[in-house]
């Protein structure tokens, strides 16, 4: 067998307040192999991958542990001579590349810089071989161009251009496709595989994604609390994950072949500087029998074929099972609830006009749950706007059980703003950070429903329960709280006003995948208890396929197909539900659902 | 919340400033009670240095100085607060209304703004004083309305910011009034670019009323202020440098503290000092 490429042992590294981030870190990675580092916010994932360049960001350092590329030591060096080994040796592919790259550079600048910093040569040839590889145009008129100019993912495969110039052994790319649209991941991940098998290089896949990763890596690392917590052959440890962490994780991935009720973990993931004695999950963990695990680390244990857990009882762990979705609750049958008929709505602009949205047109039942996906810039949240009232549209009528409403909230009766409640996307926005969260939830109650103050203070701390929060946080502003928790009071001030429609706007799509798939349990439970139609907005097939009765899809704001979930994922007929589906990343080792 | 209030002190700059600034407002505040004479009693002979009773020496009337400083800074302070507060209220309603509206009433407000802010603030005042007189009042007013339309523009800015978050927009959906969105969504989340702006502003009234009473457009003799004091005396500045140095003293300490303290709360509310630049 080859020797490792990259060998990391016992990492460490921390704040320089001396609060570890990153500790007891050790990795293999060989030629051409692929390591999918997997995690959620606030796991170290990120702060391990910077570490593999033997850079730590302002604020934290190195502490301990060794990171070495081909022999090459990469720490405990002077950073002028680690800086002569990046981009040559390592590259470094960041999240988003429309931060990443230089907007006033030309491509050919971004990628040429490169190959300048490392060697003297000529950079015309190498700078279109760098572009070619990565299936962009050579020509000059589009290596002129600027970022701003391309595509988010063609921006995406400029920056794994110029990361691959200077023909490195090993690349470290951190969440590359997280802002991109299923099809364009779809074919970065291409990119990427194809670059490893003819190259050879030696990868690190950043992601919170295990669908993501599953698709792409060899071996997989799950990094929790700053630590590896499994680590293995993909296929083994997607199969039969030991870890309950991972087998937690593997429960929340929504997947888009297979629709099944998610499992979530319950509690929430400690933060830096909070982490308990003794093993981090341990204060989650479902399946701990004693309390040795409260006391002491669990060393990394091998359990056969090069797969290793962090567990004391990782022979407990059972395997996953998939359940079938929970059976949707009966829909009603009189009238629609909602029925939105020939919508076109035009989002102005100084110089020109764009329409977003043309002739949508559909219905929901009372206690439906009907979900819209399409990418980004499609149109769909410009139909959740419509409905609630914050945008007018041109042509076409919102009518809700008969009565056709007025395009602006402000002018519509107070009964139909109260029955139609919409929960926003971003859970950092959603809250009026200076207000309590007791005080935001009662307020829909007092102003929708007249419910005097005490009356509205106490139903706040009812809807809290009912959200599975703990009462307390009334007290709290939402900048205390994680952004699970101040989705779900999102969710709760929603619920206060009694609607019989709660408009979700992409409402996991901030969130980790097991926060998400807490967040997408309560809905359901919730509108089987409250009888809710949900008019549910998304770009994740996956999670359509969790939650959804009927799904609408939107390409380019026009619905293109429509029809029940389970028939429509399984068998698209319209090519661009197909390509959706298809470019979908799933699980694909997962056992078949029970 | 309090402690983030008072942590401004803990800084060295925020630690001078507020001791420089007690000093200054003790004096303008309390001087009067501590006075040996009337700020308009002729003491002895006009400009003579300093001498037993009169540590300062004595002005181009004869009265002494000390006195007259002490008495002199009321005025500026109340002027200067006065108009700022004023501004703060006309400019705070201007650019909450032009940052919200989305209608042809902001940019009718802002170009309004901007016409004013593009006279040079000393002629402007001078022209309002000549056209309306040179009373307390129209001082007030003219600082206030040299002022507001730069709090307006900054206001409108951090409104527009605002306006699009959701909360904002859940407030929108649940029908509020817009003045409820306004007060209960929006004015508490702009406290913080505003209130950086307050030492800044109130740094420039004092010199604007200072600048105002030393042309002799504002207060009339023969009241004791800073400004005036300067102004009236600079004749003498050979024979009694006192008459001139120590109020022109207290004047600069003032801003100085005044700005000192600002930055500090600024800095403390996490404000950097270079985006308000850029804004103004």
């Amino acid at each position: 067998m080859t020797p490792p490429l990259l060998r990391v042992d016992g990492l460490r590294i921390e704040l320089d307040s001396g609060v570890p981030i990153v500790e007891d870190v050790s990795l293999e990675v060989r030629a051409g192999e692929v390591l999918g580092l997997v995690g959620e916010s606030g796991s170290g994932k990120t702060t391990t991958a910077l570490a593999l360049l033997g850079f730590a960001r302002a604020g934290v350092r190195i502490d301990a542990g060794a990171v070495e590329v081909d022999g090459e030591p990469l720490t405990g060096r002077g950073e002028a001579a680690v800086r002569a080994l990046r981009g040559r040796l390592v590259s470094y592919v960041a999240q988003d590349p429309g931060l990443a790259l230089n907007p006033a550079l030309r491509i050919e600048s971004l990628v040429g810089d490169m190959v300048r910093t490392h060697a003297q040569s000529q950079t015309g040839g190498d700078v279109a071989r760098a572009l070619a590889s990565v299936h962009l145009p050579t020509d000059r008129p589009f290596a002129r161009r600027y970022p701003h100019e391309l595509s988010g993912g063609q921006q995406q495969r400029v920056a794994i251009a110029t990361a691959l110039v200077c023909a490195p052994r090993l690349v470290v790319l951190d969440e590359p496709t997280t802002g991109l649209d299923v099809v364009t991941q779809a074919r970065i991940l291409e990119e990427i595989d194809r670059l490893r098998r003819e190259r050879g290089v030696a990868v690190v896949y950043v992601s919170h994604d295990l669908a993501v990763v599953g698709s792409l890596a060899d071996r997989i690392a799950v990094m929790y609390a700053g630590r590896i917590v499994e680590e293995g052959p993909a296929a083994a440890l997607l199969a039969r994950p030991r870890h309950p962490y991972t087998r937690g994780l593997l429960g929340s991935v929504p997947d888009p072949g297979r629709p099944r009720r998610l499992e979530s973990i319950p509690g929430v993931a400690v933060g830096v500087g909070e982490r308990p004695e003794g093993c981090s999950f341990a204060p989650r963990c479902l399946q701990r029998t004693g309390d040795r695990a409260l006391r002491e680390m669990p060393p990394l244990e091998d359990v056969g074929g090069g797969h290793r857990v962090r567990c004391f009882e990782w022979a407990l762990t059972p395997p996953l099972t998939l359940e079938e979705p929970a059976v949707p609750p009966g829909v009603d049958a009189e009238g629609p609830l909602l029925l939105v008929a020939g919508l076109r709505a035009e989002h102005r602009g100084r110089h020109d006009t764009v329409v977003a949205v043309r002739d949508v047109s559909f219905s929901i039942a009372g206690g439906e749950c009907l979900a819209i996906v399409g990418e980004s810039g499609s149109g769909k949240t410009t139909i959740a706007r419509c409905v609630v009232g914050l945008h007018s549209p041109t042509e076409g009528s919102v009518v809700l059980d008969g009565t056709p409403l007025q395009p602006r909230a402000a002018r519509r009766p107070r009964e139909a703003r109260r029955r139609i409640q919409i929960v926003f996307q971003n859970p950092n926005d959603s809250l009026n950070p200076r207000h309590r969260v007791g005080d935001a939830i009662a307020r829909p109650a007092r102003v929708l429903r007249d419910l005097p103050q005490r009356d509205a203070h106490a139903e706040a701390t009812r809807l809290l329960e009912r959200v599975r929060l703990p009462a307390r946080i009334a007290e709290r502003y939402p900048g205390e709280l994680s952004g699970g928790e101040r989705q779900r009071v999102a969710i709760a001030r929603a619920l206060a006003a009694h609607p019989d429609l709660v408009v979700c706007d992409e409402i996991t799509s901030a969130l980790d995948v097991s926060v998400q798939a807490a967040v997408l349990e309560l809905l359901a439970e919730l509108r089987v208890e409250l009888r809710l139609a949900l008019l549910f907005i998304t770009h994740d097939l996956g999670v359509v396929a969790s939650i959804g009765d009927r799904v609408l899809v939107l390409e380019d704001g026009a619905v293109c197909d429509d029809g029940p979930v389970a028939a429509l994922l399984r068998e698209p007929e319209h090519e661009y539900t197909r390509r959706l589906v298809e470019s979908a990343p799933r699980l694909p080792r997962l056992p078949e659902v029970a | 919340m309090n402690v983030a209030r008072l942590r401004f002190v803990r800084t060295p700059a925020g630690l001078v400033g507020t001791v420089l600034l007690a000093a200054v407002v003790g004096i303008a505040l309390l001087g009067p009670f501590f006075a040996p004479y009337a700020p308009d009693e002729p003491v002895g002979v006009p400009f003579s240095g300093p001498a037993e009773g009169t540590p300062f020496g004595t002005d181009f009337l004869g009265r002494d100085v000390l006195s007259r400083v002490l008495w002199g800074g009321r005025s500026v302070l109340a002027l200067a607060g006065l108009a700022t507060l004023l501004a703060y209220a006309g400019g705070i309603a201007i650019g909450l209304v032009a940052g919200y509206s989305r209608s042809l009433l902001d940019p009718v407000l802002m170009r309004t703004a901007d016409v004013m802010l593009s006279f040079p603030a000393l002629l402007f005042l001078l022209v309002l004083v000549t056209g309306a007189g040179t009373s307390k009042a129209v001082l007030v007013l003219g600082v206030a309305l040299v002022q507001m339309p730069l709090i307006a523009r900054i206001v409108r800015t951090a409104t527009l910011e605002q306006s699009v978050r959701g909360f904002v927009e859940a407030a929108v959906a649940r029908g509020e009034s817009t003045s409820a969105i306004l007060r209960r969504e929006i004015l508490p989340n702009i406290a913080g670019p505003i209130a950086a702006d307050v030492g800044l502003r109130f740094t420039y009234a004092i010199i604007l009323v200072a600048s105002v009473n030393f042309l002799g457009l504002g207060l009339q003799p023969p009241a004791a202020d800073w400004a005036l004091i300067i102004s009236e005396n600079r004749g003498g500045l050979t024979l009694n440098p006192y008459v001139i140095l120590v109020p022109a003293a207290l004047i600069s300490l003032l801003t100085i503290s005044v700005n000192l303290v600002g930055d500090a709360i600024a800095r403390s509310l996490g404000i950097s000092t270079a985006r308000r630049r850029l804004v103004r």
